[in-house]
């Protein structure tokens, strides 16, 4: 009895002497959805980091012998013993159709190999290395490859690009939703700080953009991209098309948040005090908003991955030879091509599961950072 | 009530004029001007534009002039309704557009009234039966609406409608009717062939308005009000049907404006995934073409579009909500 009163006392004792962001994790730590959300994000941007590693096969070597290629199956257990393999595969031609058609061989095991010499790359930029999770002894024979996700139309290895391809596409998302919160911070903290003209000129062009419908205007600034920019000015081009559209959502939050604020306690003190009003801003008020912040910014990237996504699906977005999941999904415009090699879709689904595991994190950010819910 | 509308018609206003400079935006980005370009076009066709009619033409659009002059002559010309050729067509842009516009404004007007129809049941049940199944699955089914972008559900939904049932669920017509007349048996074939369509434009949508009906109506349940009408005998339906609903409608109405532009948005690149004959796919080729012009009044149109179906909304919001109706501002 007495050992839970006090333990009842250092618990509540505990929560006086938290700081605001120690509330937060804690009351984001029993949102076990947006927790699992996170972790799977952070497994995300861990292959952004180590997309090279994670590849076993050059993203951009092709190879007509393995055109269209489906999913090898692994065999985790070699007999009784851990020892993944994966059975040899021979292509060969319909005499009928003179469609490709690949026949596993299960005579021939190819070992799977942890840690093994592959092509070279600097990991994170930097460190040469030759390195790669997963692969094959004697990579360069064209019978003895592993193909987990199987190959597009010119046998380019569909796992490899993917690891890729989620290199760009997050980064691109993360840039987009960047340069949309300097926007949103900037014009929805002058709007709601001032209020008054600046305020309502502010809120009609936010109101003004809402009312365009987004993606045909995309589309049109896009095709205007001169075709002989590199792969890194479109990339650039791109994501300032993204987030010109993007930054009204979170400058209305930043806005709303300025507004309810201008008129607290402390807010009013602080002025009173005599500090000047970049001191207030940066000093009082925007830390006690920056978790809201951090919500808003964090449901806003799903938006950004979509746009990615479709622009460079209908071709105007990200051209070959860059590799983003929209690139990706390109290969499966057609249903019929859809039809005959399936995996062709498998980008669907890291573009599905990331933009929801964003949408949940999104959420449970939120609901923490709201010091009244309960 | 009639400032209210002044007010949504001035914005409109605004709207339609920053929908049209970047339109001119657009039409002007790519190197190059317009007469030089036809030039080539029609000389890569075998004819040949004489000096005198290039001239004439330069006139016409004031190329060589300052960027507002031009863009004035645009508008000038736009509202005499000349809205210029189509480089690729050979054929004036307002008969190359024509029908496709409608099967748009169709398609969209069909996806936001299925929005409506759907989510309002459905979010009235999640919310009254809070943490049943239904409220679960809806939730779900929500949450996934709002994942999937439209376009993968359609080719998803092509996918499994070609392996599964081996029909081609695309299109807004049979094949045996694409190139007939208008007749009764073409109009039934379209009314057909329009649920799916708008059920992937609508479903994020839908899904939105799900959470929005729910939270709102949540929030609503919980008054004393609804305590005390439950308390004095009155029929659940009627507790529930009578007063609440109506002013969880409020917000839930509030967001109608912006639901269309995202749905006319969604349509682009749904058209082109399931091949409906709306501007979508003509957008794009124009685009790929690099014929501006064409480009640049689709997105006018559809932008203006846009634009009236939200006035419409907001008009009609008026009309539901009377607090809007006696503000006074």
């Amino acid at each position: 009895m007495a050992v839970a009163v006090a333990a009842d006392a250092v618990e509540s004792q505990r929560i006086f002497v938290a700081s605001q962001w120690q509330l937060m994790w804690w009351r984001f730590r029993k949102h076990r959805v947006a927790v699992a959300s996170g972790i799977v994000i952070l497994g995300f941007y861990a292959v952004v980091l180590g997309a090279d590693f994670l590849a076993y096969a050059d993203p951009d070597a092709s190879e007509a012998q393995r055109s269209l290629m489906p999913p090898q199956r692994v065999y985790w257990l070699d007999g009784w013993r851990f020892g993944p393999y994966v059975h040899g595969v021979k292509g060969a031609r319909d005499p009928q159709t003179f469609k490709r058609v690949y026949v596993s061989d299960p005579s021939q095991k190819i070992p799977l190999r942890f840690l093994v010499e592959g092509f070279e790359y600097r990991f994170l930029g930097l460190i040469p290395s030759t390195r790669h999770l997963i692969g094959v002894d004697g990579g360069l024979d064209a019978n003895k490859t592993i193909f987990l996700l199987g190959t597009d139309v010119q046998g380019r290895d569909l796992w490899s690009r993917l690891m890729y391809g989620t290199r760009i596409s997050l980064t691109i998302g993360l840039l987009g939703v960047t340069a949309s919160l300097v926007l949103g911070v900037v014009l929805g903290g002058i709007s709601g700080f001032y209020g008054g003209v600046i305020d309502t000129v502010i809120q009609r062009v936010i109101e003004i953009l809402r009312s365009i419908p987004t993606i045909p205007l995309w589309m049109g600034l896009a095709a205007a991209l001169p075709r002989e920019w590199t792969i890194l000015q479109v990339y650039f081009a791109i994501t300032v098309i993204i987030s010109l559209l993007g930054w009204t959502e979170l400058a209305r939050v930043v806005r709303g948040r300025f507004l309810s604020m201008r008129e607290e306690d402390f807010v009013v003190s602080a002025r009173l005090v005599g500090c000047t009003r970049l001191r207030t801003i940066f000093v009082h008020m925007v830390p006690s908003f920056m978790s809201h912040i951090i919500a808003a910014t964090t449901l806003a990237l799903p938006a950004m991955i979509i746009s990615e996504t479709s622009l460079s699906f209908l071709g105007l977005g990200l051209r070959p030879p860059a590799i983003s999941w929209g690139v990706l999904l390109q290969q499966a415009q057609n249903v019929q091509t859809v039809a005959i090699s399936p995996w062709l879709m498998l980008p669907a689904v890291p573009v599905i599961v990331a933009v929801m595991a964003f949408n949940f994190l999104g959420d449970g950010l939120r609901d923490a950072a709201d010091p009244y819910g309960r | 009530m009639l400032a209210y509308i002044g007010r949504r018609v001035v914005l409109a206003v605004f709207t339609v004029w920053a929908i049209s400079v970047l339109s001119f935006a657009i039409i002007q980005l790519p190197p190059g001007d317009y007469v030089s370009s036809y030039i080539a076009q029609m000389a890569s066709m075998g004819s040949v534009v004489t000096d005198e009619e290039a001239q004439n033409l330069r006139i016409q659009y004031g190329l060589g002039q300052p960027m507002y002059v031009q863009y004035l002559k645009w508008m000038k010309l736009i509202v005499q309704g000349d809205f210029g050729m189509s480089m690729e067509w050979k054929r004036p842009n307002t008969e190359v557009i024509g029908a496709r516009l409608w099967m748009t404004v169709l398609i969209s007007v069909a996806a936001l009234i299925l929005t409506w129809i759907l989510a309002l049941p459905i979010g009235i049940y999640s919310a009254v039966r809070q943490y049943s199944v239904g409220d679960y699955v809806a939730t779900f089914i929500g949450f996934v609406g709002l994942a999937v972008p439209n376009f993968l559900l359609a080719l998803v939904l092509l996918y499994l409608g070609f392996v599964l049932f081996d029909a081609h669920i695309g299109g807004l017509f049979s094949p045996e009717l694409q190139d007939a007349d208008w007749s009764a048996a073409k109009v039934w074939d379209l009314l057909k062939h329009v649920p799916i369509p708008a059920l992937i434009l609508g479903l994020a949508g839908t899904a939105q308005q799900i959470r929005i009906m729910r939270a709102n109506l949540l929030d609503e349940l919980r008054k004393p009000y609804v305590v005390t009408a439950r308390s004095k005998g009155l029929s659940e339906s009627k507790v529930v049907l009578k007063y609440p609903v109506r002013v969880a409608l409020n917000p839930f109405a509030s967001t109608i404006g912006y639901t269309l532009p995202y749905i006319v948005s969604g349509s682009i690149i749904v058209s082109l995934v399931l091949g409906l004959p709306t501007v979508g796919p003509l957008l794009l080729k124009a685009l790929i073409a690099q014929d501006m012009f064409l480009a640049g009044t689709i997105v006018l149109l559809l932008g203006v579009m846009t634009v009236i179906g939200t006035l419409i909304s907001d008009i009609l919001l008026v009309w539901i909500d009377p607090r809007i109706r006696l503000e006074e501002t």
